[in-house]
């Protein structure tokens, strides 16, 4: 276990690196010299020249790449184009907002367990039939759709919520006000996603041996559901939110820009709209570290409890 | 995989057409989304004859319109027929979605069948290739690709494939490597067969049906996607009318008129509904186990 951790990690290192260094090649490899996209027409060639020294974008690419992963080893990921603030200050000044987001509407697909179980008990009922059409179709359904007319009806038709922003941080009854719809956004096609995990693998065990058995000795019904059977169900669900980090920060991104929230969502569509290169790596760098960190973890919790996956990456 | 799951594979294509068929039109859900599928198809194909005006006609006196027997679902600030701009969005949305998945089908199952029946060196740069791809946020890795490259059709295509890819390589290389040790691969290579043959005539029919599921299920995806990037001024350029632009112009026109966003959207729900309750039905006819993966 030890070994595939370290295995695992590093692994997720090496990922990290060559996502990063692809990224980096590919905005160099781009036509056309990167100074003059940063600085617009109409620079004069000195301020050109300084800022190609400043980026060490006068050395060959090989070089660069080196700088640049010298810098990210000491906490350095460059400048901001406009402010000539750190990109990490930056950055993880806005973090705060898109990890609220993201974790509120986790907590809000829970609700898809209860669901899923009882969809399980009742497996081919009517209300299983229902909630599994519904469910199924809002998986799919597209974050864009669902915020936009969320924004329509609930803040521009009733005027229930705030449209745009992210409320006043210090008042935390204002910033769960400005949350709510954004969170509805991303969580509800997960409500829809876990109730429908949780309800196949439900009825996986439900069918096993030890159920039967706590059902042998008489024990209340709810008590085999909740500590015999749901216990065992949950977990590849658990295993899925950590694989799927990437499809939440890609909802994410599309919700922040909707609601005008801040965060690293529009973080990144500001700076790729004012091509300011140093934050567009930053985002996408922390937001790759992310994701791999979530994949790398549900790969181990999955490798902890179900020893056979050690043998299978071997 | 089991040996009767092998062999309940072999015998799909003989059963497939006749069972297929039977199995849609039972269930409820597998109609509707069959139904969806095809009157979409249809829309695409015939836009010409089906929109009821020119998608690009400005009428400023008419701007702004709520729903009437003129323009069934309004005009825009323009004052464009949002009606006939959806149907000729539906060509970009499907085009863009077929295209795209078609070649990431293509070259995801060359990968994944090379990484699952070649040497182990191979399979791991494959699959830390397949992992690089999967680390990126779809949409991050969009945006930061369009401001390189501009926006066009061509590059969110591209994006499409780019990231799409992978899902299928995944796929295909389990598949081949539960098919390597199969016995009648094992024969065809003791006869001699070359490994390009034995991938294509042997492996590949195999594993094509989970591939055809996973890839109706990823059209929603795609084409949300591409509405996604048109909606924030990246994808299809105007006057091109494409759903994800008409929703940006419901966006900016929220306040004047309700009624170009909720049209917009109702296409991006109906599409999504009809492929992913087909895309479960053949999940549930192929094989009950497999999974989309994540994206």
């Amino acid at each position: 276990m030890i070994i595939y951790t370290i295995k695992r990690v590093l692994l997720a290192m090496l990922i990290v690196a060559c996502a990063v260094s692809t990224m980096f090649l590919m905005i160099h490899a781009v036509p056309g010299d990167p100074a003059n996209v940063m600085l617009g027409p109409r620079a004069t060639p000195e301020i050109k020249e300084a800022l190609r020294a400043r980026l060490h974008l006068d050395q060959p690419l090989t070089t660069q790449l080196f700088y640049f992963f010298k810098g990210l080893v000491s906490g350095n990921f460059g400048f901001d184009l406009r402010s000539n603030r750190p990109v990490l200050d930056i950055v993880l000044e806005q973090l705060p907002h898109t990890l609220i987001l993201v974790s509120s509407a986790l907590i809000v697909s829970i609700l898809g367990v209860p669901v899923g179980c009882y969809a399980a008990i009742h497996r081919n009922g009517k209300f299983d039939r229902i909630v599994g059409a519904i469910s199924v179709s809002i998986i799919a359904m597209p974050a864009i759709v669902v915020g936009l007319y969320m924004l329509l009806f609930f803040s521009v038709e009733l005027r229930l919520f705030p449209v745009i922003g992210a409320g006043d941080s210090q008042d935390w009854l204002d910033y769960l006000w400005h949350l709510t719809l954004p969170v509805v956004t991303i969580g509800i096609a997960w409500i829809g996603y876990i109730s429908r995990l949780v309800r196949a693998s439900m009825i996986e065990v439900l069918s096993q041996n030890h159920v039967r058995m706590a059902r042998a000795f008489g024990l209340p019904e709810a008590r085999v559901m909740s500590r015999y059977a749901l216990r065992i169900a949950v977990l590849p669900s658990i295993t899925m939110m950590g694989v799927s980090v990437a499809f939440i920060l890609s909802s994410t991104v599309i919700t922040e820009i909707i609601f005008a929230r801040p965060g690293l969502g529009s973080l990144l569509y500001e700076s790729v709209l004012s091509r300011n290169y140093p934050l567009v790596m930053g985002t996408v760098l922390v937001s790759t570290i992310f994701i791999v960190s979530g994949t790398t973890i549900a790969d181990l919790i999955n490798a902890a409890l179900d020893p056979r996956a050690l043998k299978e990456t071997e | 995989m089991s040996l009767d799951q092998k062999k309940e594979l072999q015998n799909f294509s003989d059963e497939l057409s006749s069972k297929l068929i039977y199995r849609l039109f039972r269930d409820p859900m597998g109609v509707v989304g069959l139904l969806i599928v095809i009157s979409f198809l249809i829309i695409a194909i015939f836009a010409d004859f089906l929109a009821p005006y020119d998608p690009s006609k400005i009428d400023i006196l008419n701007k702004l319109q709520g729903p009437s027997a003129d323009h069934l679902f309004g005009t825009d600030q323009l004052g464009r027929d949002t009606l006939s701009r959806l149907i000729y969005g539906t060509q970009i949305a499907l085009m863009v979605a077929g295209v795209s998945i078609g070649l990431a089908v293509i070259i995801g199952s060359i990968l994944g069948a090379i990484a699952g029946y070649g040497p182990n060196w191979i399979d791991f740069v494959i699959m830390l290739l397949f992992d690089m791809v999967r680390s990126y946020p779809v949409i991050m890795f969009a945006l930061a690709v369009v401001v390189l490259f501009g926006p066009s059709l061509f590059t969110i295509m591209a994006i499409i494939v780019a990231t799409s890819f992978p899902t299928y390589g995944r796929l295909m290389r389990t598949q081949t490597q539960s098919l390597r040790q199969a016995e009648y691969i094992l024969s065809a290579r003791a006869l001699g067969i070359g490994m390009p043959r034995i991938l294509l005539r042997h492996v590949l029919p195999n594993t094509i049906g989970p591939i055809l599921i996973v890839a109706s299920m990823d059209v929603p995806f795609v084409i949300a996607l591409e509405a996604g990037l048109s909606f924030l001024g990246l994808g299809v350029r105007p006057p091109t009318p494409s759903w994800g632009s008409i929703l940006n112009d419901g966006y900016t026109y929220i306040r004047n008129s309700k009624w170009i966003l909720i049209s917009a959207g109702i296409p991006l729900i109906l599409v999504t509904i009809g492929f992913t309750f087909l895309g479960e039905q053949l999940r549930d006819f192929f094989d009950p186990k497999i999974d989309r993966g994540s994206r």
